[in-house]
């Protein structure tokens, strides 16, 4: 445990911005699996041939609970499916969506593909960096959002697209923007 | 709190533009079943909508040499973009009883820039899917299935899960599939982003978890994929063929396209950008360009059609008078480009091709996975040409160096198709419309160079 100076050069540059906002409070050296977790990742593992093919899955279980991926976490991943810390490291700094450091409660994810361009992505993009005050990966102040790009959502008769969380919104037009962030506290 | 998310006029759903009345079985076979609310299809209503008869009668009545025989005939080309005959990959799968039964992959990681048709199927028909991937599993004896689906599409990861379950319970999958003696199961195996993942290799490497870098070719998936075994990877709309084909056979399927195509069947169609009424339809192979555009009501008020995109972010630009030509992988991939997905996207002639670009190759460059030099350090430099050709501070030879990344980063020189798939675009807009990257470059450093 305690695994701190794993390098994150593997991060783009949306990923690995720190932001304007304060940060959020880290439990890197002292994470504790949770039991469940734990369950579900063993559960996850029996659907491969081979054990390493889960660490996606654990990666996104310990995400849902702690909303990012710890330091600790990347240890008692590999101790639970039985695969190496620096596999698990390598494949938590290579995916856009596993947060190797803190977010905002919602993530939004902003189609920045060509429909949505071609549809007006960078008015909506510039328009909600300038309301939350943040640019692309980085958190609010307040802890309540995180902007990223993300790939062509698949909302394309509908763009811009974006998401917020688990919800898919199209087309979104600048002055939408307050409705729509103030459903999110 | 303001608006309820899940009842905000904002929120995406999928939908099919063509009503109920339009849609048969005859003619229609990937989206008749569709409801008009979009809702998804239940086992219940797939199954009094002849849902699982084909998989079953497949099972129960061919060898699986007649199923790969039936859509090698039946022309049917993969839907992912590739365009490579299903059948034929299937004929490619390494099987015999002294070797170990392998896995079926469907690529549900649908990521192409202007692309979204696949997550129809998945959210409203995840019936037929299964259905499709159970007669691909008996073809190519696979024992176990994974759908690998994106990440983002939530909806559809909850339709696919009940969808599974539903199957399971009713004995179409799992242990002696609907009484056959076949054993197939299906898992969904979610991402965690990344475009390269739908890279058929590069998906493999992700589904094992790992790095999804694409893997050297021979041997192809086909005899040494996923752990080792005989994998098939098949794109979702590519399945979905599968039970029309099985059920109706061969000369039904081909006669789909009603003479305007070699190729078989019907396909998703769509269009997206400044157009009035976006949207997705299925229409015979081979539909021309014209009619998708006028079924999407043409170009917005105040906008013409300057170029087009015919299937995605890695398909070169076609021209207006391109709109004619119909619409399948050998036609469009005489001009210049490739029918891919399918999905057009329009570009209006007040858009900039330089600042198009410009964002298509930062897509291209943010989502190499770095794995090989040219495609790595190549996109960048091409994203910070196309920047500053927009801002009017290119150089003389910027022009030059962007037509050698576009043969620097062919096919043979990087070690999968994305960073060739970046340069179709860029090729074909520097043919189709060079003045405007000429009108990048800064008036004073061609005056230097005089």
């Amino acid at each position: 445990m305690g695994n701190t100076g794993m390098s994150d050069s593997g991060m783009s540059k949306a990923q690995s911005g720190v932001g304007a906002g304060r940060r959020i409070a880290t439990d890197g050296d002292g994470f504790i699996l949770h039991q469940d977790d734990r369950r579900a990742m063993l559960t996850e593992r029996d659907h491969y041939e081979q054990p390493q093919a889960a660490c996606i899955e654990a990666l996104k279980i310990v995400q849902r609970r702690h909303g990012w991926v710890p330091d600790g976490a990347i240890a008692a991943i590999a101790e639970t499916l039985g695969v190496g810390t620096g596999e698990v490291e390598g494949v938590a700094t290579f995916y856009s969506l596993i947060f190797r450091q803190p977010v905002g409660r919602h993530v939004i994810l902003l189609c920045d593909s060509s429909s949505c361009f071609l549809t007006g992505s960078e008015e909506l993009s510039a328009a909600l960096s300038e309301r939350l005050g943040i640019r692309f990966g980085e958190t609010t102040e307040d802890g309540r959002f995180t902007l990223l790009p993300v790939c062509c959502l698949g909302a394309c008769d509908r763009g811009p697209a974006m998401m917020i969380g688990d919800d898919t919104f199209g087309p979104v037009a600048v002055d939408d923007l307050d409705e729509l962030l103030g459903a999110y506290s | 709190m303001m608006a309820i998310p899940g009842e905000s006029r904002l929120r995406y759903h999928c939908q099919l533009r063509q009503s109920a009345g339009e849609r048969r079985a005859d003619t229609h076979p990937l989206t008749w079943r569709l409801r008009e609310d979009g809702a998804r299809i239940g086992l219940d209503e797939y199954r009094e909508k002849d849902g699982y008869e084909a998989a079953i009668r497949t099972l129960e009545k061919c060898t699986p040499g007649d199923v790969i025989g039936t859509m090698k005939e039946a022309n049917v080309r993969g839907r992912g973009g590739g365009g490579f005959s299903a059948g034929l990959k299937w004929s490619l799968t390494q099987v015999g009883d002294h070797l170990p039964r392998g896995y079926l992959i469907c690529n549900a990681d649908e990521m192409e820039p202007g692309t979204f048709k696949d997550r129809l199927l998945l959210e409203q028909l995840p019936h037929l899917l299964i259905e499709g991937m159970i007669i691909a599993a008996y073809a190519n004896r696979s024992c176990y299935g994974y759908i690998f689906l994106r990440s983002e599409y939530v909806e559809a990861a909850r339709s696919l899960a009940l969808a599974i379950g539903e199957a399971r319970e009713a004995g179409l999958l799992g242990k002696d599939v609907a009484g056959s003696g076949f054993d197939f199961d299906i898992a969904l195996h979610t991402g965690a982003g990344r475009y390269i993942c739908g890279e058929e290799t590069a998906l493999i490497n992700s589904l094992e978890g790992k790095r999804a870098n694409p893997r050297a070719k021979p041997p192809f998936p086909g005899q040494s994929g996923a752990w080792g075994k005989p994998t098939v990877v098949n794109n979702v709309e590519t399945l979905c063929n599968a039970p029309g084909v099985m059920q109706h056979g061969v000369d039904w399927y081909r006669g789909l396209s009603g003479g305007r195509s070699e190729d078989g069947g019907t396909k998703l169609y769509g269009v997206s950008g400044l157009v009035e009424r976006p949207g997705l339809w299925e229409l015979p192979i081979g539909t021309r360009g014209r009619e998708i555009l006028d079924r999407a009501g043409g170009m917005r008020e105040g906008h013409t059609l300057k170029a087009w995109l015919p299937g995605g972010g890695s398909t070169g630009f076609l021209l207006p008078e391109h709109l004619d030509l119909p619409m399948d992988f050998d036609t469009i991939g005489q001009y210049g480009s490739r029918l891919g997905t399918g999905l057009i996207a329009v570009v209006s002639r007040r858009q900039s091709i330089v600042s198009l670009m410009r964002n298509l190759e930062q897509f291209f460059a943010r989502e190499s996975c770095g794995w090989c030099t040219p495609c790595r350090d190549g996109l960048p430099w091409t994203v910070k040409i196309l920047q500053a050709l927009e801002r009017g501070e290119g150089k003389p030879d910027y022009i030059e160096i962007l037509e050698q990344h576009t043969v620097g980063l062919n096919p043979a020189r990087t070690f999968c198709a994305h960073a060739p798939g970046a340069m179709m675009p860029l090729e074909s807009a520097l043919r189709h419309f060079r003045a405007e990257f000429e009108a990048g470059i800064a008036q004073a450093s061609l005056e230097g160079v005089g």
